[in-house]
């Protein structure tokens, strides 16, 4: 049919169905992948990065189920019974060994769960010793870490945000409590507060959890925020600056939008990563400071504290040393190359 | 030097003092924040007592009256006697033991960046061989062990088991294991931290054009690579100054050492106040001068770089 140009008329023939070989084209070959699906891919595909996975999640796993089903407690001075003299066969037993009360019930027939690591000078079972230990210090890492993730954000987007003279004022002071020698005023502080926090946490729910470790998060949380910080105040600044940010402005989004879809997604993989490299420097410090005797209040153990028990006895048991240093070395090597692995696959921007 | 270098050194030197003095207040104010004051553990004295002690040692004037006391004292190296070794001063405590811990670190020092160094080229010209994975591995095992632990396994495996040097710090050779568990750590940073600005630098042009001149290989490296991968190493000579005196507090623990480690950690444990704030600001002092001098000379060595 002879078609006017001029004509309205609709072309019939584009209202047609599609034929399968156009609706091939529209078919996708394979489902797209998000930021977080190709992140996943390329910290999977990381060997050393996985292994280090695995073991951190074995131990963490296990150091929360094992004192759960473990006949002995930490604290329980096996040789110490109500109504009975005291032991001293339980004090100080050899990996696998038992006491002379324990050779007789077996002598009896009755079953007695073996002590793996033998027992400490009190008559404490050191292996479920060892495993809350390393709970403890995986415990105090963790928190300590988030604690210094709250403080950076907040005081780090306080200052990108607001600018002028609240950011000055707040990057002086990150200024200076970077170049203060950190360990010695951990140490000052850790020395003083123990004495100042004891009686202010009698009676309350923190007294649980014993000054010593309550003075380490504050510390944390007064000398370890400024690297957060920093990251997160020259994010921002470099985000807002951003075409894309700018261009969604102008098509009329609101603040919240822009927060929500442009620079939480842009710089939370930074934050994340930053935040996990931040665990094994809180667990070296606080290993360092039980060893110095300023951390975890006894009869509570961190890995740190037993090893620096156990030097006391180290020509007679040196596997009481040896075991936490091996496990410390583990937890922090692994979380470090776990780190390392999550910042080559999620931070593109890095590998450039 | 430039103007711009000028005011950058001046504009560090204030900073620096600034520090410092941020680091006396705040050893002062924490200290007096202890409840109680200096005494209150000493078994129970008399009120008259209490009041000649307070009185000797300045502690019953008003609080900012002591703080610009104790300040202008600091300044001159005085930081008053000890509280809890009758008769000595602070100072010479500290001076007695700087001359043990003094010699250890600066032992340590040379030995972590001189092996550092080595290691380091060696692991970026024979890169991806068995060398460099042998020393890339054992970097990374020591750059994540505490130095505690890694002192406590010397002490095991080389005065334990082996028997083959003393345990006790003040015997003969007693120095050996201090020092190597001091140097490990830095060592192994000083390594990866040269090994990568080497690999960094065998990239550049400047090195194809030194080969593609003829100059040797060795001249290639020796004058051409090595001192600009250096660049790098000079910038950690502060923190690692800050590794070693943090480190030694440990390691004289461990191996007995006479050193101002150990006062300090005995005078924390003891309580002895005068003692824990003259440490801390004569190691502070030591770590803020360093930092300074090692950024001073960042800039000097590269004038590339701009910083700020």
């Amino acid at each position: 049919m002879d078609k006017n140009p001029l004509s309205l008329q609709v072309n019939m023939e584009d209202f047609l169905p599609a034929t399968d070989e156009e609706k091939a084209y529209m078919v996708q070959m394979r489902p797209s992948s998000t930021f977080f699906k190709d992140g996943c891919r390329r910290l999977f595909r990381n060997r050393v990065a996985f292994v280090s996975m695995i073991v951190i999640i074995l131990i963490t796993i296990s150091s929360i189920i094992l004192p759960m089903v473990w006949p002995y407690s930490y604290q329980t001075q096996l040789g110490v019974q109500p109504g009975h003299p005291v032991d001293p066969s339980f004090n100080n037993l050899a990996p696998m060994e038992y006491s002379t009360t324990e050779q007789a019930a077996m002598s009896r027939g009755e079953s007695v769960f073996p002590h793996l690591f033998g027992t400490d000078d009190h008559g404490r079972d050191y292996f479920i010793r060892i495993v809350y230990g390393t709970r403890i210090s995986l415990a105090v890492g963790f928190f300590a870490s988030i604690i210094v993730l709250v403080v950076g954000m907040t005081l780090g987007s306080i200052a990108g945000f607001m600018g002028g003279r609240v950011d000055m004022i707040i990057m002086r002071i990150v200024d200076v409590i970077y170049s203060l020698p950190d360990m010695l005023m951990v140490i000052l502080l850790a020395s003083v507060m123990r004495e100042t926090l004891g009686n202010a946490l009698e009676g309350t729910v923190l007294q649980a959890i014993g000054s010593n470790i309550i003075s380490l998060f504050i510390i944390f949380a007064l000398l370890y925020w400024c690297s957060m910080a920093r990251l997160i105040r020259g994010q921002i600044l470099s985000l807002r600056e951003q075409e894309y940010v700018l261009a969604a402005e102008a098509t009329g989004a609101k603040a919240g939008w822009i927060i929500k879809k442009h620079l939480i997604p842009n710089c939370i993989s930074v934050i994340i990563i930053s935040t996990a490299l931040q665990i094994p420097s809180a667990i070296f410090t606080e290993s360092f400071l039980s060893f110095l005797g300023l951390g975890v209040n006894a009869p509570m153990p961190s890995l740190g504290s037993l090893a620096s028990e156990a030097l006391n006895g180290i020509t007679s048991y040196p596997y009481r040393l040896v075991i936490p240093a091996i496990v410390i070395s583990l937890i922090v090597l692994g979380l470090n190359l776990f780190g390392d692995g999550l910042r080559d696959a999620f931070d593109p921007k890095l590998n450039q | 030097m430039d103007s711009k270098t000028l005011s950058y050194i001046l504009k560090r030197i204030v900073m620096a003092v600034f520090t410092l003095w941020a680091v006396v207040t705040i050893t002062f104010f924490v200290m007096h924040a202890v409840p109680g004051g200096p005494f209150t553990r000493e078994k129970a004295i008399s009120a008259e007592a209490q009041a000649a002690l307070n009185a000797k040692y300045g502690l019953d004037k008003p609080l900012f009256e002591q703080y610009t006391t104790y300040l202008a004292d600091a300044v001159q190296g005085n930081f008053g006697p000890s509280i809890k070794q009758r008769g000595r001063m602070v100072t010479d405590i500290i001076l007695d033991g700087m001359k043990t811990s003094a010699r250890i670190g600066i032992i340590a020092l040379i030995i972590a960046t001189v092996f550092g160094i080595i290691f380091g080229a060696i692991a970026a010209l024979r890169r991806n061989t068995i060398f460099d994975r042998i020393i890339m591995v054992m970097t990374t095992a020591f750059v994540s062990m505490p130095s505690f632990i890694m002192g406590s396994l010397l002490l095991i495996l080389f005065c334990t088991t082996l028997g083959w040097l003393p345990a006790n710090g003040a015997s003969k050779g007693g120095l050996i294991l201090p020092v190597i568990t001091l140097a490990l750590y830095p060592m192994s940073y000083i390594t990866r931290l040269t090994r990568s600005s080497m690999l960094d630098v065998l990239g550049q042009d400047y090195i194809r054009t030194a080969k593609a001149k003829g100059v040797s290989e060795r001249n290639v490296i020796i004058h051409h690579a090595l001192k600009n991968s250096l660049i790098p190493v000079i910038t950690y000579f502060g923190p690692e100054l800050a590794y070693i005196v943090t480190g030694s507090l440990v390691v004289e623990q461990i191996f007995a050492v006479p050193g101002i480690g150990r006062y300090f950690v005995n005078s924390i444990t003891g309580r002895d106040y005068t003692l824990i704030m003259g440490t801390t600001i004569v190691l502070a002092t030591l770590i803020v001068v360093m930092n300074l001098v090692s950024d001073i000379m960042y800039k000097i060595v590269d004038p590339r770089i701009t910083l700020e």
